[in-house]
């Protein structure tokens, strides 16, 4: 089933949680919504599933409007952060709820549901619990009943709410892998929401960045850690160096320093832009005292260099008014270890730093 | 295991055994004599003068007829309170709406006002010389010193009961089970009874048994709008004290000891209910096993 979220609003008291979303979801896709806290993201799942009421705007479900129907009517399925399973019921009884409930009319026989449940948790494979409590399950078992419990309805939607949050690492990546294959079998349209990149990026066929109640990006995995469409979307995926400067001929002058670029072109010379390059797309050079070249690179002294793996992490720092020791700027820089090694480089050594890729942004004026 | 003995077993964390053992002789010597004492000698006052007069003294009609009485305003009370006490804390806990500030101080009244204010109160709007007493003697019907006005005054004075256990525990709970049961397609009457209910059942009972013995042990709201008709509209806390002041020493604490013996019962529940309580929130550990 598509889903299509048109032109929702939705605020609480004076803060604007969703500002005129507009959105579609193809049929059969996972996707993620990712971004901080409060950006709205949780606000919007809740919508989707009618659990949240927005102030303008509707939810389209296969090419109907419901923004009458109520939630029992929708067929969605909802996973909770917390599980929200019903404590004082059996594994088996959690799962069969969906189907006990249902009129007279359209309640499977008791036999069936029994088949039913039974079949729901050999494919989260915890059959073996059915007559447990909730209570004695761990995490990774909780959320694995809770989805088979929103599967039991055959939801033609379903709707995940930080549904790893609450458990711990090694957990939350085994279930990340699960979730996957589980989506791959049944292929049911699946929006799935997180505030971890690493989790958006692995598990998701398209991922929404959403940012204070707007959206900023959509895409492929690849394409928003390859090509981020504005500068939050940059900050937020992955880590990323940052340089604020003014646009100058052939590159950005920073400080006493220039870093040079190629995109110069689409902006004005001298305004004021903000560049990012991902760790391993600058290098470092060492300062050659004869060649006194003031153009190329931002000298900075090496902090740190930590080398755990394949990959050593240079931590760098400049100051980009000279003498001001308060505005520091910090810098991580990515290299083979092996170049490290042969390059000698030390803590403490004065460097330059060169970017082999740069993605400048103009920066709005009132920034300044 | 709990916090207590984690507590006592170090060194670290007691107390001296001086200060302990002075706190503790405090406290049993406050219990003993403001409290056992006196419920001691009711029943030696009710029996001192043997089992036979006992068994006279609480078959006696009037006091037959109090205990009737008081029966009657309990069981009609105490449901519907239950019912509103329900209502009105589902309404809070779970939906948002205009008003909810006022619900939940207005639920508090009874708590602080004085029951004897709560029974003039009822005397003032029902009364033959109130706001509606014209009406009520037109049509013959007497609600001030007669029973509809004890099965009032109860209501008004036992209502907060339920209502306060539950408030607390269902804000407690969330709104999570219940939007579960919404989204999988229960609906309003399938969630209260398959998921609410079955979460605050031990709370729930707990309010009605704390209800139920204010409503048996009222005396000030109902004293004022009963009349002291004898075997009318006297209940056991009004005839206890009729006797009494008719020197009527035994009988009166014979009659006393019904109210004593009806408080020993409810603690008996209410510790049972609280044990129950105590056992459902503290669940038991998580079985160890692949994620």
């Amino acid at each position: 089933m598509s889903i299509t979220v048109k032109n929702i609003h939705k605020t609480f008291g004076h803060f604007t949680a969703l500002n005129n979303v507009s959105l579609d979801f193809p049929s059969g896709e996972l996707v993620a919504l990712l971004g901080p806290s409060g950006c709205g993201k949780t606000t919007l799942l809740r919508i989707i599933a009618g659990l949240e009421t927005p102030d303008s705007g509707s939810i389209i479900l296969d090419d109907i409007d419901t923004s009458k129907t109520p939630i029992r009517e929708r067929s969605v399925g909802f996973v909770f952060q917390h599980y929200a399973l019903f404590k004082h019921m059996t594994v088996f009884d959690n799962v069969a709820f969906g189907l006990q409930v249902k009129p007279r009319s359209s309640r499977p026989s008791k036999d069936e549901i029994s088949d039913k449940v039974h079949k729901l948790l050999s494919l989260v494979q915890l059959d073996w619990l059915h007559d447990r409590f909730p209570a004695q399950l761990s995490g990774g078992q909780r959320q694995r009943i809770a989805l088979a419990r929103a599967l039991a309805v055959e939801p033609k939607v379903l709707l995940l709410d930080e549904p790893f949050g609450a458990l711990d690492a090694k957990v939350r990546k085994e279930l990340r892998r699960w979730l996957r294959k589980l989506h791959d079998e049944l292929h049911i349209t699946s929006i799935f929401v997180t505030h971890d990149q690493e989790e958006a990026l692995e598990v998701a066929d398209r991922i929404v960045l959403m940012n204070q109640g707007n959206i900023e990006q959509i895409g492929s995995p690849d394409e928003v850690y390859d090509h981020p469409a504005t500068p939050f979307v940059y900050g937020f995926l992955g880590n990323v160096n940052l340089f604020h400067g003014r646009v100058d001929g052939e590159g950005i002058q920073i400080g006493n320093d220039k870093l040079s670029h190629q995109q110069s072109q689409s902006i004005s010379q001298g305004a004021s832009v903000i560049a990012f390059a991902r760790p391993h797309e600058l290098n470092i050079e060492i300062i050659n005292e004869l060649a006194n070249d003031h153009a190329r690179g931002i000298s900075a002294t090496i902090d740190r260099i930590l080398s755990i793996g394949p990959n050593a992490k240079i931590e760098l720092s400049a100051s980009s008014l000279p003498g001001d020791k308060n505005s520091r700027q910090f810098y991580e820089v990515e290299l083979p270890r092996a170049e490290v090694i042969r390059r000698r480089l030390a803590e403490g050594q004065l460097v330059r730093i060169v970017a082999s890729k740069l993605r400048v942004f103009e920066q709005p004026q009132q920034a300044h | 295991m709990s916090l207590t003995t984690r507590f006592e077993r170090s060194a670290a964390t007691s107390e001296p055994a001086l200060i302990k053992a002075l706190i503790l002789c405090l406290s049993l010597s406050f219990f003993g004599v403001f409290l056992l004492l006196p419920l001691l000698s009711v029943f030696t006052e009710a029996l001192h003068k043997g089992v036979i007069y006992y068994f006279n003294a609480i078959t006696e009609p009037d006091t037959w007829s109090a205990m009737q009485l008081t029966l009657l305003a309990a069981a009609i009370a105490v449901p519907l309170n239950l019912i509103f006490g329900v209502a009105a804390s589902w309404a809070i806990t779970k939906f948002d709406f205009v008003g909810k500030h006022l619900l939940i101080t207005l639920i508090d009244l009874p708590f602080s006002v004085s029951p004897v204010i709560a029974g003039l109160i009822f005397v003032l709007v029902f009364g033959a010389q109130g706001w509606f007493g014209s009406w009520f003697l037109d049509n013959d019907l007497q609600i001030i010193f007669a029973v509809p006005g004890i099965v009032l005054a109860t209501i008004f004075v036992t209502f907060p009961f339920v209502a306060r256990e539950l408030i607390p525990l269902m804000e407690a709970q969330g709104r999570e089970e219940e939007e579960a049961a919404a989204v999988l397609g229960a609906n309003g009457w399938q969630t209260f009874w398959y998921v609410t209910l079955p979460n605050i059942k031990w709370g729930l009972l707990y309010g009605v048994i704390l209800c139920n013995a204010r409503a048996m042990g009222e005396f000030g709201a109902v004293s004022v709008v009963s009349g002291h008709i004898r075997g009318y509209t006297n209940t056991i806390p009004l005839q206890v004290e009729i006797l009494y002041n008719e020197y009527n020493y035994v009988a009166a604490f014979a009659v006393a000891s019904l109210l004593a013996l009806l408080a020993l019962l409810t603690l008996i529940a209410k510790s049972y209910v609280e044990w129950r309580l105590k056992k459902e929130t503290n669940a038991p550990s998580a079985i160890e096993g692949t994620i």
